[in-house]
């Protein structure tokens, strides 16, 4: 193994392999570490792919990668403990090519793009914890896994939520608790035939339904279901800021969620097949941290890119994006032979003059609109007493559809209701 | 399904000479006890409870590795917390 790389990436999942791929395909010599036995045994998602940042890098990326299913139909759903008030958008619309999104299962895929990365000329080092970054004059100038020193002119931090190398080098402080959510998932396996039946799909198609309201217990959170092949993904999103709050742990608001009146039967007959943990960052830009210094650029999950707007969650395409700008940052880098703060501050400009910042600014404001109770509570109650007026005929005279409407969202109030409705449109 | 039993799905390769995560077992603050009710309700892998003596129950061996109780913890009742050593812990075949 080479004493000196030009550039090493921590992290193996998208945007590891992103980088490292980028880096390669020009000839530098790069390094991707990865601390699972394989690149993606120690990632999981939702979770879908927004394909457009990849399909710019793999042009019908989606042809040869192992992608699960390509979403054509989405569904948001706020709950109470006993029903569900749904949003349903099915089209082959939601199908155009770098337009589309994908259902993944992230052991596979990850895989399959850190070959790309190795075919390309990275080399990948596989079940290789980092224990910390070489650090010498202030700058990063490689990694040490155990006894094994290795340098680089720069290292990429692709390692994920948990950075503990980010926060090493002081890039970023303690994770504050009401920037992250735990995540956690179960994998339940049916037949295709079943899936393609339950969630009115056709062959490839599948569908991605987020759940808002009792499934978090008047916490932020919420739930989701992505249909793979042959297989359902079913989990939850839960903030840390408000954890404790129910008397339920996280575990158990999973197993209540499978037990709900529109949950029971979508699962009923599936075979559990895989459980997994995460946690998710949901700070939003205001949360981004440093992103570059001397030797040093953070990507992915690790810098904070992921925008959760409640009815769809990015990251992935984030991170892709990210490594790809990070990848160039560092190739303008070398032609200088500079790769000082000032040198990579390149980086930090790519990326705020791209999709990645201007979304994460976009909606900014939405992370703490998010951390209103009301949404989780009040608001699903309302829509489903509002349509319990609306469809259930009793005998009793009826009231007109507005004196319907005008009681139940007297019941939330209307100075909430607007002062909410206000925040929440300005928050998107 | 318990949470023991959806843990036996997950493909595990536990260091067992090296704990990755290292908790104080007894002698909680009325500070540390709230951090610990968060952390007890949160592990997705339902791996910290409380015995009957106040004392904590605590086993690595089915962790997902999200690092849900280190950002809760905040420097207090996780005396120390690493990622396992490279090969070893959870492998996700799914994800």
């Amino acid at each position: 193994m080479a004493d000196k790389f030009d550039c090493i990436i921590v992290g193996g999942g998208v945007a590891g392999s992103t980088a490292g791929y980028m880096l390669a395909r020009v000839g530098l010599e790069v390094l991707i570490v990865e601390r699972g036995n394989f690149s993606g045994a120690k990632n999981m998602t939702g979770g879908r792919l927004y394909s457009h940042s990849l399909e710019s890098i793999f042009p019908d990326f989606a042809q040869s990668a192992p992608v699960e299913r390509k979403v054509t139909r989405e569904k948001v759903s706020f709950m109470t403990q006993d029903s569900a008030v749904t949003m349903d958008f099915q089209s082959d619309r939601l199908g155009f090519q770098s337009k589309d999104s994908y259902v993944v299962l992230r052991s596979q895929f990850d895989r399959w793009l850190a070959d790309q990365a190795e075919e390309a000329g990275a080399m990948v080092a596989s079940g290789i914890l980092v224990d910390e970054l070489l650090v010498r004059d202030g700058r990063v100038v490689g990694i040490k896994a155990g006894e094994d020193e290795m340098e680089a002119d720069v290292v990429i931090l692709a390692d994920g939520v948990n950075s503990l190398l980010a926060q090493q080098i002081g890039m970023r402080n303690e994770i504050d608790p009401h920037h992250v959510a735990v995540g956690a998932k179960e994998v339940i396996e049916l037949p295709p035939s079943v899936i393609e039946d339950r969630f009115n799909l056709n062959g490839d198609e599948g569908a991605a339904w987020l759940f808002a309201g009792a499934c978090s217990d008047g916490m932020m959170g919420g739930g989701y279901l992505y249909t793979n092949k042959e297989s359902i993904s079913l989990g939850l999103v839960i903030g840390l800021g408000g954890i404790g709050k129910s008397e339920y742990t996280v575990p158990e608001l999973l197993e209540n969620f499978k037990q709900h009146p529109i949950i029971k039967p979508l699962i009923k007959g599936g075979k559990l097949v895989e459980y997994s943990g995460h946690v998710v960052p949901e700070g939003g830009y205001n949360a981004i941290p440093k992103l570059f210094g001397d030797g040093v650029m953070v990507v992915g999950d690790a810098a904070g890119l992921v925008i959760n707007t409640g009815y769809m969650v990015r990251g992935m395409d984030l991170a892709i994006a990210s490594a790809e700008m990070a990848a160039r940052a560092f190739i303008e880098a070398k032609e200088r032979n500079d790769f000082s703060a000032d040198s990579l501050f390149c980086y930090q400009k790519k990326l705020e003059q791209s999709f990645v910042i201007r979304d994460m600014k976009l909606y900014k404001d939405f992370p703490a609109f998010m951390e209103n109770p009301r949404i989780f509570n009040e608001y699903p109650e309302l829509a489903a007493g509002l349509l319990t007026d609306l469809f259930r005929i009793d005998g009793v005279p009826n009231k007109s559809l507005k004196s319907k409407a005008f009681s139940a969202l007297k019941k939330v109030g209307l100075v909430n209701l607007t002062r909410d409705a206000w925040k929440g449109v300005n928050a998107l | 399904m318990s949470i023991e039993e959806k843990l036996g799905f997950n493909k595990f390769y536990v260091d067992e000479s090296n704990a990755h995560i290292i908790v104080k077992k007894s002698d909680f603050t009325d500070e540390e006890l709230v951090i610990l009710n968060k952390i007890i309700k949160a592990c997705p892998a339902g791996l910290y409870s409380l015995n009957e003596d106040g004392t904590l129950r605590f086993d690595y061996a089915g962790c997902l590795e999200c690092g849900t109780c280190r950002i809760l913890a905040q420097g207090k009742v996780i005396e120390d917390w690493k990622y396992p050593q490279g090969t070893f812990g959870v492998e996700f075949r799914y994800g």
